[in-house]
């Protein structure tokens, strides 16, 4: 087991390092290839109209001139060490985990990002837990009550959801919620340190919309693996041993129906903790999906590439977590 | 008495109750000299504590689908006592599976639509309570089944497993229940059971794990065991074993034993009793002497002759039953088995429009056919595949 994990892991930081090579080499290698002078890159990387100087100063400063290879390590290096760069006239000293400075912003990418990690997690972890309830729950009741009015209706009511986008799901709720009955006002992003109650208050709409349409997604998942498992040859044996049907139910048979859902489970956390992007839109929250949305809105490359690094590395992990928990659901992975 | 209701296919299956038993038991219940036809499940209902460790009696499993009425099982009578084995044979398709199923309660929820009496020690199933059912199963009936790989849950322990058995049951702790499990393993003959015990079912071979679900099954000591093809997944090798390993167990367990097969090599080498199942009803219902030294059906002979013997001439080929087994929804009309039975043209046509009537050959011997006793004579004595 422990062996397992190390192996998982070590396999993890190498495909960390893979990632980071392929966004390295989409903006920086992609446009040399292209057959874009390191001045035509510096200029991408300086604010609108900028002086001839200052695109020279920010090639220099890049490192643009040196082999790929060389940039790539001050790239990397820069993230576990920390750079200095000299914006204008005074040295900026941008700390590790440096993502690169933005010249635009005059800051480094690192702290942006940081400051907006909070909202898109709370986003996600709670709308996760929502969506996990409601979506294995009804899956369950769906698949063992199958063909009834309640299998019916919640298939129904799924296949509503997956189609529903948030942006108007979201803002159905925020005009109807929000507006015209104000149960949750002004809704925007108190840090659960800072008013736990409030946090989740505000909260609540961002999760409810962004449940539904995963959890319609998981119910239609669960109801298919519940339907399958519950046919197996073991479930006949906890039958035949006595065991109470809830027993049967839940501890046999969603027990197994379970681990392809946690997969499906892992990708879509990972996914969403690199930014929610539409229902951040939507709410106005203002976590990893909108800072996406500015950065590119404003082609601010370390921002962009900040970003890309830092979905991955959450999608990258989420999976490493799945693999872990998958050996510890079946034992079969393990041997 | 229900009997004078009782329409005549269940005075049937209810003779077919007495002559079963009448054979090896004392025949205190046993109204001698009565006609074959008349209702008999009626004596042993008056007097509880006469009857069988197991009797069923005229069960029916029927299940309504899309094409029309499935009926798996038409009207099934047996029944067995303690240290005894009744083999069901059959093809694929021929109700045996369902009928066991049915006997545990394991229909329940399926759609199925159960119907006649199941008394297991004298306490009724078919209509009984589905949670006293289920305290039963597992304590006072318990079932192996065909491919334990499949049986057995791949991710919890086989310990854990038989812990869950033993637990469900009785009032102890975890750890004499792991205890238990230790002992149950080593008595089907897993070597270092005590750490065997915490291995996943897909660390087992083939044997071990059928030898699990043994452990399992035998776990809280049942009286009744029904294996349903136990050997059908295994090796030729481990098949002996696994059979071996049942009959000791029963002898030590004292339990009545089910076993269902379509192999006759199983059923002769473990079969007090034989039933014999075509399309869902008794072919032929006897003791193992009886189907096997005397069989009188047509369908048992096919089954007979179309099983390899070490004891017949090499050059003989093997007679195969022609054809394949019925449809369930569209059974033949009269005989189910008359459009592969190679006698039927001597019944004068009966065959094809009356059901044949579970008739005694021999006391305790059950016979559904139109042939008459000369007429199978003769057919024995020209069919020298059949052993005399």
């Amino acid at each position: 087991m422990i062996v397992f994990i190390i192996r998982r892991l070590i396999a993890t930081v190498f495909l960390l390092i893979i990632v980071s090579m392929v966004t390295f080499a989409i903006f920086f290698l992609l446009p040399k290839l292209g057959g874009q002078t390191t001045y035509g890159l510096a200029t991408q990387y300086v604010g609108r109209n900028p002086t001839r100087s200052a695109v020279l100063q920010i090639e220099q400063q890049l490192g643009l001139n040196n082999p790929i290879y060389v940039q790539y390590w001050h790239y990397l290096s820069a993230i576990v060490a920390g750079e200095h760069y000299n914006a204008g006239a005074q040295s900026v000293y941008c700390p590790p985990p440096c993502f690169g400075y933005s010249f635009k912003s005059q800051q480094p990418v690192w702290p942006q990002m940081v400051s907006d990690i909070p909202v898109t997690a709370s986003l996600a972890l709670g709308a996760a837990v929502l969506w996990l309830a409601a979506g294995i729950t009804i899956g369950v009741i769906s698949a063992l009550r199958r063909g009834t009015i309640f299998d019916r209706a919640s298939m129904g009511a799924a296949l509503a959801g997956v189609s529903l986008p948030i942006f108007f799901t979201g803002l159905v709720s925020l005009e109807l919620f929000s507006y015209k009955w104000p149960i949750f006002p002004n809704v925007q992003y108190v840090a659960i340190t800072a008013n736990p109650l409030l946090w989740a208050k505000n909260l609540v709409l961002p999760w409810i919309c962004l449940a539904f349409l995963y959890a319609a997604l998981y119910a239609r998942l669960t109801r298919a693996g519940m339907l399958e498992t519950m046919s197996e040859d073991y479930i006949r044996t906890a039958r035949a041993k006595g065991l109470p049907e809830r027993t049967v139910i839940i501890k046999h048979g969603l027990r197994a129906a379970l681990t392809p859902i946690l997969t499906i489970f892992g990708l879509d956390l990972g996914l969403l903790l690199g930014g929610a992007i539409i229902t951040e839109v939507t709410f106005s929250l203002h976590g990893l999906g909108l800072f996406t949305i500015e950065a590119i809105q404003n082609q601010d490359f370390p921002e962009i590439m900040g970003v890309v690094m830092l979905a991955a590395f959450f999608i990258v992990i989420a999976n490493m977590i799945v693999d872990i928990l998958y050996s510890v659901v079946d034992p079969r992975v393990r041997h | 008495m229900p009997a004078s209701g009782a329409t005549g296919e269940r005075g049937i299956g209810g003779d077919e109750v007495q002559g079963g038993r009448g054979r090896r038991l004392a025949g205190a219940w046993r109204g001698g000299g009565r006609p074959a036809s008349a209702p008999a499940g009626a004596d042993g209902m008056s007097l509880p504590g006469s009857r069988s460790m197991l009797e069923v009696q005229d069960l029916r499993v029927h299940f309504a689908t899309d094409d029309g009425l499935v009926k798996s099982v038409d009207g099934i009578s047996f029944s067995l006592e303690r240290g005894r084995t009744l083999g069901i044979v059959g093809e694929s398709g021929s109700g045996k599976s369902v009928t066991s199923l049915a006997i545990m309660g394991l229909h329940h929820g399926t759609g199925a639509d159960i119907d006649g009496r199941i008394w297991l020690d004298g306490e009724e199933l078919v209509n009984a309570d589905p949670g006293r059912v289920r305290q039963l199963r597992g304590s006072k009936m318990a079932m192996i089944f065909q491919d334990p790989l499949s049986s057995l849950h791949p991710y919890y322990t086989v310990g854990a497993q038989i812990i869950e058995a033993y637990l469900v049951h009785n009032q102890v702790g975890r750890k004499a229940a792991r205890e238990h499990a230790i002992e149950m393993l080593n008595r089907v003959g897993i070597p270092q059971a005590a750490t065997r015990v915490d291995d996943y079912p897909h660390q087992f071979s083939g044997g071990m794990r059928q030898r699990a679900m043994i452990a399992m099954a035998l776990s809280c000591d049942p009286e009744l065991l029904i294996a349903d093809e136990p050997t059908t997944a295994l090796d030729v090798t481990v098949q002996a074993q696994i059979l071996d390993l049942i009959s000791d167990l029963q002898q030590e367990y004292h339990s009545a034993v089910i076993i269902i097969t379509h192999d006759l090599g199983v059923v002769a080498e473990l079969s007090d009793d034989i039933l014999v199942m075509y399309a869902g009803k008794a072919a032929e219902y006897g003791s193992a002497e009886d189907v096997f030294d005397r069989a009188g059906h047509p369908y048992t002979w096919g089954l007979l002759s179309s099983m390899p013997r070490l004891d017949r001439e090499r050059a003989e080929r093997l007679t195969p039953i022609k054809g394949t087994p019925p449809s369930l929804i569209n059974v033949p009309p009269g005989c189910a088995f008359h459009p592969r039975c190679a006698y039927a043209d001597r019944t004068g046509g009966r065959s094809t429009t009356e059901v044949p009537r579970l008739r005694e050959l021999d006391p305790g011997h059950l016979v559904a056919c139109h042939l008459t006793a000369d007429q199978r004579l003769e057919i024995r004595g020209d069919d020298i595949k059949v052993r005399p």
